[in-house]
């Protein structure tokens, strides 16, 4: 880690997003994102390390004794216990939270770039094109937002499929839902930053468009998406699951998946079998959770009314030091 | 009788993340009833948290030390520092009131502004809706609205800006204080509406026996109104005096420079005189840079509303090495043509030729030829930077544009120039402009101007967000970088002073016309037409007994 505070401005590791707001926060709100943080980072840790972490594979029916047996309950060999289907609940649960990052990535991502893009030339050049890109994202807007997923999970690989095609399925269509929420956001500070001084400075320097949108427009309008980009991977983690829970999902030879196990242990619960839906529940509602405290807790954090103000004094005008150099010139 | 407002010893500090900030520092202040008290200072001063303290609107994060005891005019006294919020807000509206410096945000925009005036009246005292808006009416008619009894149901937005803060100055006197707290009353305002506004708060002291702590940076404003002076200086107080005296024979050094560097009308008379015979031979006769000829801007209106004409036939020449500058008051045009000038909106009709260029009909493509010969300076240094970038590589950027440079890198040697030439050390270039003070900045936006040599500068109110003392160093460096260089430049300010200072002819700009142009002896001297004349007559000067005189005038003339 490079040293903090050794020049008078703040270090570039203190600046980077979320490094600096944990450091500018205070009490319940720094609570929040520590505990946002600690989970977030379990369930990464969790996703990098399955093949080491899981006991056995997420498509293992049998070891060296045999069969594992439906529906058994904890046991030292199954610290979780055993699915309907006779998988390990732990196993399916380490390698699901690895199925759960890739959706994430790649939704996010190919959300981001297209949505950012897109919302960068409608706020930045307006006009019809600007009209079309908003009511085409408001038009998706009308859509609820898993039956879309469903039709595009359809549309793309026809059901059900294997790991790949079925996390692709998974997060284009998180894809084109997020899109909009991109666009709009990107959309919105744009055009906000574009009326700004500085933006007119450079056109009156005599920069070119693409100059001005890529050095002065898109940076200073990218401060917002952290925050939403830790929101919507909680949400797309919602809708991999939903979309696993309603059979839309990835077979579970090809990978493991929270929402297709909840599905399967759907009957288990009135037969008292409690641990089969209950681990993949868990682990779902605490990654959602994780992911949505640390970006509530960013967008806290970036609002000035909302945060304890980490503003110092302002810059003082040397009024007195240089004065003598000012009497000279003038003289 | 005792003092309305004794203030002792008072420390106010701010918890930051950055530690703790001491806004205020050991202030002792009294406020005698019917005086005005004025509290001077520039930004950063304490001025505004000394006058909050008064009716507790500190925030949370404030911790106050000392006493601040207020005293109504029933004689009964609070502690500000330590009473309850119920006997604050007892003591708030009935011992001391507020008057806010923006009146477009201190009125709640969806209630009626009789209802805004009557709301004190409810919330203290116990009377009828019929009784307090016989009240309003006649505190409304008291402070100069005219026709009330229609008025009082309008909306904030249906009042000009000078009659809106007339409503704010009503809201303060209907429950009839001892004190009004005056933060920068006029600063939003533009001088003709000042001058009635100054009228308006002495009247409050004379009729309303109201005591006044007028909060300005403004010296004009304090020999017009103030009895008494407090001048503030990074949370201290530095001086106190009686106004004549103050104005005469300051005895602080902070307040004898703060004095010096108000800009006074006639200062710019030698100035130009000088920069005339400089000049070399057959200059008048010049092609010049900047020729416009019945100038029309219009901004279409939105659906069902009609066109807006902010600049209506105007015309004027800026011949090489000139500085024209351009004075009206909000909603002149002024700033419309400065920046038609840089191609930054579309001119309507008429002819303005800008190098060469005409710009009526322009393209983007047709005006990016001659950007690198113009310069601009923004009115807010601190919107004009991109903050994610060093302040050298703001500079450098003209010059990476134009391919005078690879990168910003590589334009540091011509950066550290220009950065001495407006002297800042070449060590702020690596900073970012929030590390920058106000007048830092500006410097730095000049330096950004310059940075391709221009031919023609626009200046668009390049001081009007700085302090006086930094203003006075930001304009001697613009003159003096103009000596050097001989550029053309369109130096547009609301203040006649600070244009009187610089420009070698003024224009003065009325609702998109131009009323009046000339030298500055001739316009500022003898000022042909009655808009001119009224501007310069409601000017306040910073000298108590020659405001004295000018308001008797300004009367005279009936504005």
């Amino acid at each position: 880690m490079p040293s903090t505070a050794s020049s008078p401005r703040a270090s570039r590791w203190a600046r980077l997003p979320i490094v600096s707001q944990l450091r500018q926060s205070i009490g319940l709100q720094r609570g929040m994102l520590v505990a946002g943080l600690v989970l977030t980072v379990i369930f990464l840790v969790t996703a990098l390390l399955a093949p080491v972490l899981a006991p056995y594979g997420y498509a293992e029916l049998r070891d060296e004794n045999g069969l594992f047996g439906a529906t058994q309950a904890p046991s030292s060999a199954h610290l979780l216990g055993t699915t309907q289907g006779g998988y390990d609940v732990l196993s399916r649960l380490i390698w699901g939270s690895r199925t759960a990052l890739l959706v994430i990535l790649v939704a996010v991502a190919a959300s981001i770039v297209v949505g950012v893009a897109l919302g960068l030339i409608a706020g930045y050049f307006g006009g019809w094109l600007d009209r079309v890109l908003v009511v085409i994202a408001d038009a998706i807007y009308a859509f609820p937002s898993l039956l879309l997923a469903i039709v595009l999970a359809i549309a793309i690989n026809h059901g059900q499929s294997g790991m790949w095609p079925g996390i692709l399925a998974a997060a284009l269509s998180i894809t084109v839902i997020y899109i909009p929420q991109y666009l709009r956001v990107t959309r919105a500070e744009v055009v906000r930053i574009k009326s700004e001084a500085f933006v007119e400075s450079a056109r009156v320097i005599g920069a070119g468009h693409v100059r001005i949108m890529t050095r002065h427009v898109l940076r200073n309008s990218l401060r917002t998406l952290p925050l939403i980009l830790t929101l919507n991977a909680s949400e797309a983690i919602l809708t991999l699951a939903g979309l696993g829970f309603l059979g839309f999902g990835i077979e579970p030879s090809a990978a493991a998946e929270w929402g297709y196990d909840l599905n399967k242990a759907v009957g288990d619960v009135t037969s008292g079998i409690w641990w089969t839906a209950l681990f993949p529940g868990l682990a779902i509602v605490l990654v959602v959770l994780g992911l949505t405290l640390v970006g509530e807790s960013l967008n806290d954090l970036s609002d000035p009314r909302l945060r304890r103000r980490a503003a110092g004094a302002e810059p003082v005008e040397d009024l007195l030091a240089p004065a003598s150099t000012t009497q000279e010139a003038s003289a | 009788m005792s003092d309305l407002v004794e203030i002792t010893d008072l420390s106010v500090t701010f918890a930051t993340d950055a530690g703790p900030v001491r806004a205020v520092d050991g202030v002792s202040l009294a406020v005698k009833p019917g005086e005005v008290l004025a509290v001077v200072g520039e930004s950063g001063s304490g001025k505004t948290v000394t006058a909050k303290s008064i009716l507790g609107l500190l925030p949370e994060t404030a911790s106050i030390r000392g006493a601040v005891v207020l005293r109504g005019r029933d004689g009964g006294e609070t502690d500000i520092a330590t009473v309850s919020a119920k006997g604050l807000r007892r003591a708030r509206g009935r011992d001391a009131a507020m008057v806010f410096q923006e009146p477009s945000t201190a009125l709640n925009p969806v209630y009626p502004v009789g209802w805004q005036i009557a709301e004190g009246l409810l919330a203290h005292g116990r009377m009828t809706k019929a009784e307090a808006r016989a009240k309003v009416l006649d505190v409304m008619r008291r402070v100069g609205i005219p026709d009330p009894e229609t008025r009082i149901d309008h909306y904030p937005h249906q009042f000009s800006g000078g009659q809106k803060q007339r409503i704010v100055i009503a809201q303060a006197l209907v429950l009839d204080p001892g004190v009004i707290v005056a933060d920068e009353p006029t600063t939003a305002l533009d001088v003709t509406v000042q001058a009635e506004i100054l009228d308006l708060l002495r009247r409050c002291r004379d009729e309303f026996g109201a005591a006044i702590v007028l909060i300005t940076h403004n010296m004009g404003v304090v020999a017009d109104l103030a009895d008494r002076v407090a001048v503030m200086y990074q949370g201290k107080l530095v001086e106190e005096a009686p106004v004549r005296e103050l104005f005469e024979s300051p005895r602080e050094p902070y307040t004898q420079q703060l004095l010096a560097a108000v800009p006074r009308i006639g200062e710019g008379l030698a100035r130009a005189a000088e920069r005339a015979a400089r000049r070399p031979e057959g200059w008048e006769s010049e092609a010049p840079v900047v020729s416009a000829e019945g100038l029309r801007i219009v901004y279409p209106g939105r659906f069902r509303q009609p066109d807006f004409v902010a600049v209506d036939g105007v015309s004027f020449d800026i011949r090489p090495g000139e500085v024209l500058g351009l004075v009206g008051e909000s909603g002149s045009g002024k700033t419309t043509i400065g920046r038609a000038m840089a191609g930054l909106t579309k001119v309507s009709g008429g002819s303005f030729r800008v190098l060469g260029v005409e710009m009526n009909g322009a393209k983007e493509r047709d005006i990016r030829p001659i950007r690198h010969r113009i310069g601009f300076v923004f009115q807010d240094p601190a919107t004009s930077f991109n903050p994610l970038l060093t302040i050298a590589q703001c500079v450098a950027e003209p010059l990476v544009v134009h391919g005078r440079a690879e990168s910003a890198a590589d334009a540091r040697a011509r950066v550290d120039e220009l950065l001495e030439a407006v002297q800042l050390p070449a060590s702020y270039g690596d900073r970012y402009p929030h590390e920058l003070s106000g007048g830092q900045r500006q410097r730095a936006s000049l330096a950004r101007a310059l940075a391709l040599d221009p031919e023609l500068l626009i200046a668009d109110e390049p001081t009007s967000a700085l302090d006086v003392s930094v203003q006075a160093r930001v304009l001697d460096l613009f003159d003096e970088l103009h000596r050097e260089l001989g550029f053309a430049a369109l130096f547009i300010s609301h203040d006649l002073a600070v244009v009187d200072m610089l420009a070698d002819r003024i224009a003065v700009l009325h609702r998109g016309r131009m009323v009046e142009e000339g030298t500055g002896a001739e316009v500022l001297g003898a000022p042909s037409d009655p808009y001119t004349q009224r501007l310069l007559a409601s000017l306040p000067v910073p000298d108590p007994v020659l405001q004295a005189q000018r308001r008797a005038e300004w009367e005279g003339l009936g504005a």
